[in-house]
């Protein structure tokens, strides 16, 4: 990267360089369906700092792509309703006209998808489809020039002989390559939010491996805002600050990923941790699924959302989690820890019942 | 003019945007009544009822006799010019002479990244394809060589569990006709028991034995994967092939099934074949790993050593880039081996060791000669001419002196292998080791 | 692509070769001797079997079927001289045979056809074309609402009506009851080198017929090929790159829309050029539907044969243009 373009937001950039870049406060989004409205995200709220990584983590139907998605705008707002606040380097995009929206999206922040090879145009040569980004943004810019900053960009993301495979169909290269193609097409217009949506998932793990060093190396060149929304939690451990765990449309834990992955205090982080065999952990290591499916959003469990398949609740007195919503309230681990959960000593109960399970190992070495 | 309204269906407009993230949550919508039934089932559950259900990772049986032996098997899919005749130019080399066994109740992963054969490997042991050499002994049967009607009855006994729960079932037919059609197929059970058969394994598989009567549609992806799991255990196989059985789940609902298949293989001491690029699943579930790369097994061993102890580049890089939760402990990282490039083309793949075009010990022996799938300890296979520990990779080939080579792999005038090894399915009593590169035994 | 296309080439004269030979075959063991009609004819229905004879043998029918073949075979390419009863008729190649009726070689007839039917099917096509694509496009943008569930069912209920009856109604409305004043000189086909005006006057009537009923159906194609694509990640990740929705509409979405409405249009097409029976024989345009309807009636075998054999020679060429769109269009096939 030679230049940096200049963007009509760098006046904002020197406003705003105080706060975070992006702040999502009470963030609601609903769907009308043909069995009713079904929300799909409410009471969200999380910022993300330029030059750090907000790691998503949750499963189908757990919101966390509806959400990157109001983000970005890319939701029909005739059918989609959305409200909250969602401020974008201290413009507020909730409600904004669609020509400010297109100004912002692919520019300011930008979106790499899962599986690139449906999300890349199948018609389109690389090149065309990374200039047409470019050249939306930079209305004087020649064709020629863009089609240089594209070779530059899929150089910069690590294809070899870009000037040749530029000119290649999305189908002409490996899974691998597409993905860089696609991180490529995100970033070429500078963006200071990064949102990839399970950038990985489809991959082999060499290429995850390939892909997730990458995406790393770029954040730190370009000090953008990133957000990972993943259902692995490795991927979690190895690429994010801060994480937020969502469960049926809210968020359910949020911390920094060491609060979240070793001090877990909410028990759907505890079953996610429990389902996942790792390579490393002791063969004496359980793996103990959550039982049940996730929540229909059409009915919503009342109460607690996870409490059908919550294996703790009987450690809450009454029927507290069957009939009240637990508030989103700080941890004992620190204030920037929060949790959705009414269970009173969450912690004793990790370290004595769950974790003699699931890392038998880790237990002996606290001894 | 075409009068028929129906040359192309139309599509129905969807409510929302359309999106594929969005597509989570219309499978949500589909399966609201089947999910109510779980919220009874399991409400009321204490985690230590729960954490009883889980299982430990499967232990390995060593004197387990093998019920499926994989001896040199080869595929070779033709590859056809473009162009007006259409001439066989080349073959994919999907695999290339790899030989195993699977132990009696025992299960054997099969690892590595697409391309590299593992799951046209399962299709040919479930005889989906014939192939190209090598046998397949099962009961007494080269599985290899047998005609279609020939396989028939050996099919009941080689069972597969494919990936996708959404589109392996005939969204047309009941649960019950889906589990029960191999039992009609096979003329097992008189007509009139095949229902209760089917609700035995319906229940065995944990679904609701009175949901015989629904459609696939109306169960959630897991349940699915469920009824995918009864229909294989429908004839009481001794072999099951899982291909990627988990990978299409929701990672809350993958332990759900890992541990059924675990439980079912304690109970019908059922062998598998268990396909899955995911290293730590795999871990879990195998007591016994190969790895593959480009159609040919690069490693194979017991966990311990493939997991603890790998001697093969491509299995320590492979290790080395599964991201490790428990790195959130220790903050950043870790260092890890990178693999540039991608897999070459397995129609014409690199000579001798087929890895070398991406290894960073590769000399140039790798390109002359390729290395035998040697075995150096008691339960434990590598071909590499530098096979060693991670960080204690030795310097000069270890294979020369078996092979009559010299370090650049030219054959040394005179001498004579001495590699006395065949390259068996199973494990040799004696094996060749690295250290003293003599022969070694127990 | 250019393999491709001689490969397609190659398989298309395969299935022409086959096509003549099923046709002739049809004719020739057909429940009544070949040449019965045409000795009825001449013979004022008083065809007796000696006369019959004198026939086949001089059409040849007595010989073996494949002698026959070769015969007309060779005609087509270097042209032969047939003979019915005692005269001689010399059929310049390509010969496909002369007319029962008018003593006439086919092809020349054929070739004068053309003009008639070439004119209805290109302008009811364009037409079509260039108001169903566009409404197609702008329902698939407005699904689900009002306008796009009323516009779908009524255009449904067009294209469930019988073409010959809707072209009928057309007809009768336009011309008959209001008299519009365009569409008055329907009927009387005029070759446009004739004028543009009597040609596009005499036309204009078939074509509104064909293009209200072919937009009807064309609209629904597009529709719900377009619903599909802007339902694909790749117009979601347009519009993640900011692009306006003009673009995303038309460059992402409807290129690739329009490669099965291409495939749908290629079948449509070819079956057009190979003649509209029911337009021609409604509007009165004496095209070449309108001829093989008349040899049919008047058991006029070497022009039905002929108009068979251009059927099919008409839906091949057809199908081998939409091949070569297609490549164009989708670049996987081009390069696969």
């Amino acid at each position: 990267m030679t230049s940096v373009p200049m963007t009509q937001s760098s006046a904002a950039e020197r406003d705003a360089s105080e706060g975070p870049f992006l702040r999502v406060e009470d963030l609601k989004v609903t769907f009308p369906t043909q069995d009713g409205p079904v929300t799909a995200v409410q009471g969200l709220s999380y910022s993300v700092e330029k030059g750090k990584t907000l790691g998503i983590v949750g499963e189908s139907g757990s919101g966390k792509s509806v959400s990157s998605m109001a983000v970005m705008g890319l939701h029909d707002t005739k059918s989609a309703k959305i409200s909250g606040s969602i401020r974008v380097d201290g413009t507020e995009v909730v409600g904004l006209g669609e020509s400010q929206m297109r100004a912002l999206r692919g520019n300011s922040m930008a979106m790499i998808f899962q599986d690139a090879l449906a999300a890349l145009h199948p018609f389109y040569k690389i090149g065309a489809q990374l200039s047409e980004a470019y050249l939306v943004h930079h209305s004087s810019a020649s064709k020629r020039d863009a089609r240089r900053k594209a070779i530059e960009m899929l150089d910069r993301v690590g294809i070899p002989q870009p000037d040749r495979r530029v000119d290649d169909f999305p189908h002409q290269f490996s899974g691998g390559m597409r993905q860089r193609a696609m991180i490529a097409m995100g970033l070429i217009n500078d963006p200071s939010l990064l949102i990839a949506d399970e950038p990985t998932t489809a991959l082999d793990v060499t290429v995850q491996a390939q892909i997730l060093d990458l995406l790393q190396d770029l954040q730190r060149e370009f000090n953008s805002a990133v957000i990972i929304i993943t259902h692995d939690l490795g991927v979690i451990a190895e690429m994010a600050d801060d994480v937020l765990v969502m469960y049926a449309g809210r968020c359910v834990e949020y911390g920094t990923v060491k609060q979240i992955l070793t001090t877990p205090e909410m028990p759907y982080t505890w079953g996610l941790l429990s389902s996942i065999p790792d390579v490393h952990a002791s063969t004496d290591a359980r793996l103990i699924p959550i039982p049940g499916n996730p929540p229909s959003l059409l009915r919503p469990p009342t109460g607690c959302s996870f409490h059908p398949r919550c294996v703790h609740s009987d450690k809450v007195p009454g029927d507290l989690c069957r009939t009240e919503l637990p508030e989103l309230l700080p941890a004992s681990s620190g204030t920037a820890h929060l949790k959705r959960c009414h269970l009173a000593d969450p912690v004793r109960v990790y370290e004595t019942e769950v974790l003699p399970e699931i890392a038998p190992d880790l237990v002996e070495e606290t001894r | 003019m075409t009068q028929d309204p129906n040359a192309r269906s139309e599509i129905e407009p969807t409510e929302v945007g359309a999106n594929a993230a969005e597509t989570g949550e219309r499978e949500l919508h589909d399966d609201h009544d089947v999910t109510a039934d779980h919220e009874v089932l399991h409400e009321g559950l204490d985690f230590a009822t729960v954490a009883g259900m889980g299982h430990v990772a499967s232990e390995l049986d060593p004197d387990a006799p093998p019920v499926l032996t994989i001896d040199n098997l080869k595929m070779y899919f033709p590859v056809k010019s473009a162009g007006v005749v259409r001439r066989t130019i080349g073959h994919v080399q999907a695999v290339d002479g790899i030989s195993f066994e699977v132990p009696k109740g025992g299960s054997l992963g099969l690892v590595g990244e697409s391309g590299c054969g593992k799951s046209t490997t399962g299709r040919l042991i479930t005889r989906l394809y014939k192939p190209t050499g090598g046998s397949m002994m099962f009961d007494g049967h080269d599985l290899a060589k047998l005609s279609s009607r020939e396989m028939k009855p050996l099919r009941r006994d080689v069972q597969m569990i494919f990936q996708d729960p959404y589109t392996s079932l005939n969204p047309r037919h009941t649960v019950g006709t889906i589990v029960g059609a191999p039992l009609e197929v096979h003329n097992i059970v008189p007509k009139n028991q095949v229902l209760k058969r089917v609700q035995e394994l319906l229940e065995v598989v944990g679904l609701n034995p009175e949901h015989y009567n629904r459609y696939p549609n109306e169960f959630s992806g897991g349940q699915r994967q469920r009824i995918g799991i009864a229909r294989a255990l429908t004839l009481n196989p001794k072999v099951l092939v899982a291909d990627e059985p988990v990978s299409a789940l929701d990672v809350s609902i993958q332990a759900q099934v890992v541990n059924l298949l675990q439980d079912i293989q304690n109970e019908f001491d059922v062998a598998f074949l268990f396909i899955a690029h995911d290293l730590a699943i795999v871990r879990h579930f195998c007591p016994e790993i190969a790895v593959m790369y480009l159609g040919k097994i690069v490693e194979i061993g017991d966990r311990e050593t493939i997991y603890g102890r790998p001697h093969h580049p491509y299995t320590q890089a492979l290790l080395s880039a599964v991201p490790d939760v428990k790195q959130a402990a220790i903050g950043g990282r870790r260092e890890r081996i990178r693999l540039e490039g991608d897999v070459p083309s397995p129609i014409n793949p690199p000579s001798g060791c087929r890895f070398r075009t991406r290894c960073q010990f590769a000399q140039e022996i790798c390109a002359k000669v390729e290395p035998p799938l040697l075995q150096i300890g008691s339960r434990h296979k590598v071909a590499c001419h530098f096979a060693g520990e991670l960080g204690a990779h030795p310097a000069t080939p270890v294979t020369t002196d078996l092979l009559g080579v010299d370090d650049q792999g030219t054959p040394v005038p005179g001498a004579t292998p001495t590699n006395t090894q065949l390259t068996i399915p199973g494990y040799e009593k004696t094996w060749y080791d690295l250290t003293t590169k003599q022969t070694a035994g127990a | 692509m250019f393999a491709y296309v001689v490969k397609r080439l190659i398989s298309g004269v395969l299935v022409v070769t086959l096509i003549s030979m099923a046709i002739f075959l049809l004719f020739w063991y057909g429940p009544s001797s070949p040449a019965q009609p045409i000795c009825d004819r001449e013979s004022g229905n008083r065809c007796t079997p000696a006369r019959l004879a004198t026939y086949e043998k001089t059409l040849g029918y007595d010989n073996p079927v494949y002698e026959e073949y070769g015969k007309f075979v060779k005609g087509v390419f270097v042209g032969r001289t047939l003979t019915i009863a005692s005269n001689d008729y010399e059929c310049a190649a390509p010969c496909l045979g002369i007319s029962f009726r008018t003593k006439a070689p086919v092809k020349e007839e054929l070739v004068s056809r053309m003009p008639a039917t070439f004119s209805i099917a290109v302008g009811g096509a364009l037409l079509y074309l260039l108001f169903g694509v566009p409404i197609g496009v702008a329902a698939a943008r407005r699904r689900g609402s009002l306008a796009d569930k009323s516009l779908v069912s009524s255009f449904l209920f067009i294209s469930s009506i019988p073409y010959y009856l809707f072209a009928l109604l057309t007809w009768l409305y336009l011309t008959v009851t209001f008299e519009v004043p365009l569409f008055s000189n329907t009927g009387y086909f005029s070759p446009i080198t004739e004028g543009p005006w009597k040609w596009f006057s005499g036309m204009f009537l078939a074509w509104v017929a064909l293009g209200i009923f072919g937009c009807t159906q064309y609209t629904r194609y597009t529709r719900g090929a377009m619903v599909e694509s802007l339902s694909e990640d790749y117009i979601r990740t347009a519009k993640a790159k900011g692009l306006p929705a003009r673009t995303i509409i038309y460059k992402h979405g409807l290129r690739a829309a329009l490669v099965p409405v291409v495939t749908i249009f290629g079948i449509d097409f070819g079956t057009l050029l190979a003649g509209t029976i029911f337009t021609e024989r409604i509007f009165e345009i004496k095209g070449i539907g309108w001829w093989a309807l008349e040899a049919v009636t008047g058991k006029d075998l070497p022009v039905v044969q002929a108009t068979a054999l251009f059927g099919a020679v008409a839906l091949i060429i057809s199908n081998l243009i939409v091949d070569v769109v297609y490549s164009v269009l989708d670049p996987r096939v081009r390069l696969s």
